[in-house]
């Protein structure tokens, strides 16, 4: 989670021993200085080893690895160089699962934006009850994937009549649809969407709720001096210029969360027969690849690369042209 | 004339605002639903809103039926998410503390090398982390579903942002007070920083509770499926038990209920601090 804060460098710590009275010998104050090192690792060292250890290790680990023929093995057993990534990066499906994800992110960001931002609009100038809304909206942040999911796929949009959907549709004299498994048209996105949209819009919410309450009244009190109509003119030109910070970081997170998108996709579509070709995100892909039947964990490392160079290239140059950098100076 | 167009808007919002409300409510009933119905209420062509009979001895079918490990998998998940959530809780507010508070020449190289790994997206490494998990030999083991997860860069990040701006009267008058930085941290430091513990203690729970990938990959044995885990493996065997489903599902949201009601408030509070905004 990147932030104003994040680029901020830390407000370092005051050097040792600034504040000593002059009789203080040099020695005392190197060894303050050491008694304070000491405490510092005696309070940071025992997460830095764990993240080193559960974090770097994993990542090196993996790099190393997509160098080499590593079939049912954590051992890496041949050398193959780029070889890895020349396979992956021609696998029709890998290349075809990163398609997916740019389709489903394409789909899901300007969305959850949108919903999330009406939310926190209507939600903020909300008399009575606005607790209530805020919990009610927010409640599905408890909730996980794989339950969300199940609910989705068994009880809404079921493909057999009984699905809340299919009812629906049929209260309206049309035809049952058999949601998840009908790719022309793409009905299982609808599923795929609403489930992600309902999870997260919540969450989003909230942080535009904070937003929101950071603006200067004197701002709308200004805007409406100067004759602006409510609505969508104070919208456009106070609002969401105000939320610009609020903004970018809503959209690296929906970003980054998108790229990482496995739970939903693999409890809607995975079954007892496997999982269907289509609407496969690159995490599902790499799990099957990796732990699946053929436990190719070399390839799958590489694609692993792949995939964390695609979100690091993304989160830094959405970062760069949303001028992450420059809002923290204003903000 | 105005004054009118005024309250229009307004009866109008709030009309959509109560629909879409309704609408983010129907999911949870729909699981309440289907979870106290009978099999044939569920897949009935006929749906109704509500199911001709409510079946609470539901719940004690799902406990009964032994071919499920569902009780496991419910203690399992209690474990693991109580164990992250305190885990989690003193590792990184130590680091927090310690990055914020205690002078050191490279607590900023620290700082940076910690805040590196927040740009890793955790899923990307899952690959790597399966390798030196069974590596260790931590597959289908607690351990293994725990250790790993308690270094969370997210939640030092929190807690070094709030103790930089923690007011240096108290610990000042700890350490004149001959108080070193271990018992100002606990004595003063702690007691203090209540709502942040409760915050980020809260999202860590809520995360450790619904973390469905590391427990797939790691839980391979029966033995050590997480709630999810569990719930997934229903949702993809060949013959479900419709309604079984549907009341697990429900029974394994109740424990997120309870703390989110009790904490929403800190929930909401720890994520507008969180950094993000």
């Amino acid at each position: 989670m990147s932030s104003r804060t994040v680029a901020g460098p830390a407000t370092g710590p005051r050097a040792g021993g600034e504040r000593a009275p002059g009789d203080r010998t040099a020695a005392a104050r190197r060894g303050l200085t050491r008694r304070r090192t000491l405490w510092f690792w005696v309070f940071v060292g025992p997460f830095a080893a764990g993240l080193a250890l559960f974090t770097y290790v994993p990542l090196l680990w993996s790099v190393g690895l997509s160098f080499f023929d590593a079939h049912n093995t954590v051992t890496p057993t041949r050398f193959v160089g780029l070889g890895n990534y020349t396979a992956m990066l021609s696998d029709g499906a890998f290349t075809g699962s990163l398609r997916t994800f740019l389709l489903f992110t394409a789909f899901i960001v300007p969305a959850t934006y949108v919903l999330s931002l009406a939310l926190a609009l209507m939600v903020n100038r909300v008399r009575r009850a606005q607790a209530f809304f805020r919990s009610v909206f927010f409640l599905p942040a408890a909730c996980s994937y794989v339950v969300a999911a199940l609910i989705w796929k068994m009880s809404i949009f079921n493909g057999v009549r009984f699905g809340l959907a299919n009812t629906v549709l049929d209260a309206f004299g049309a035809e049952p649809v058999a949601w998840l498994s009908t790719t022309h048209p793409p009905w299982y996105w609808l599923v795929i969407v609403t489930v992600r949209l309902w999870l997260q819009a919540g969450f989003y919410m909230i942080l535009f709720l904070a937003g929101l309450q950071r603006i200067d009244p004197v701002l709308y009190e200004a805007a409406a001096v100067d004759g602006a109509r409510p609505g969508p003119q104070v919208l456009r030109h106070i609002t969401l210029p105000q939320l610009r910070a609020t903004s970018v970081a809503v959209v690296l997170l929906l970003v980054v969360n998108a790229f990482q998108s496995f739970d939903e996709f693999y409890n809607l579509l995975s079954d007892a027969r496997g999982y269907p070709p289509y609407a496969r995100p690159p995490l599902v892909y790499l799990y099957y690849t990796a732990l699946g039947q053929g436990q190719n964990l070399g390839t799958g490392s590489a694609g692993a690369v792949i995939l964390a160079l695609i979100i690091a290239v993304v989160t830094v140059g959405q970062a760069r042209w949303f001028g992450l950098g420059r809002t923290d100076a204003d903000g | 004339m105005d004054d009118a167009l005024v309250r229009a808007g307004r009866a109008l919002r709030l009309v959509l605002l109560i629909a879409l409300a309704l609408l983010f409510l129907v999911p949870f009933y729909l699981l309440v639903r289907n979870g106290l119905s009978s099999e044939q209420d569920i897949t009935s062509p006929d749906w109704t809103l509500f199911p001709s009979e409510l079946r609470w001895g539901n719940i004690r079918e799902l406990f009964d039926d032994t071919s499920v490990p569902f009780a496991r998998s419910l203690l399992n998940s209690a474990l693991i998410a109580v164990a992250t959530t305190l885990g989690t809780l003193v590792l990184a507010s130590l680091a927090g503390y310690g990055l914020a508070r205690i002078p050191y020449r490279h607590a900023n190289k620290v700082f940076y090398a910690v805040l590196g790994t927040l740009m890793v997206p955790a899923a990307v490494t899952f690959v790597p982390s399966f390798v030196l998990v069974s590596s260790l030999g931590w597959i289908s083991t607690l351990r293994g579903l725990i250790v790993p997860t308690l270094f969370s860069a997210f939640a030092c990040f929190v807690f070094r942002q709030y103790f930089l701006g923690f007011p240096r009267e108290l610990e000042d008058a700890a350490q004149v007070d001959g108080l070193g930085y271990w018992r100002t941290y606990w004595l003063i430091v702690v007691p203090n920083a209540r709502p942040v513990f409760a915050a980020v203690g809260t999202i860590v729970f809520l995360g450790a509770w619904n973390s469905f990938l590391w427990p797939l990959v790691i839980g391979q044995d029966q033995s050590a499926w997480t709630v999810q885990v569990a719930l997934s493996s229903f949702t993809t065997a060949q013959v479900v038990r419709l309604h079984e489903l549907f009341v697990a599902a429900a029974v394994s949201i109740l424990p997120l209920l309870a703390v989110f009601l009790c904490f929403q408030r800190w929930i909401v509070a720890g994520v507008e601090r969180s950094g993000i905004d």
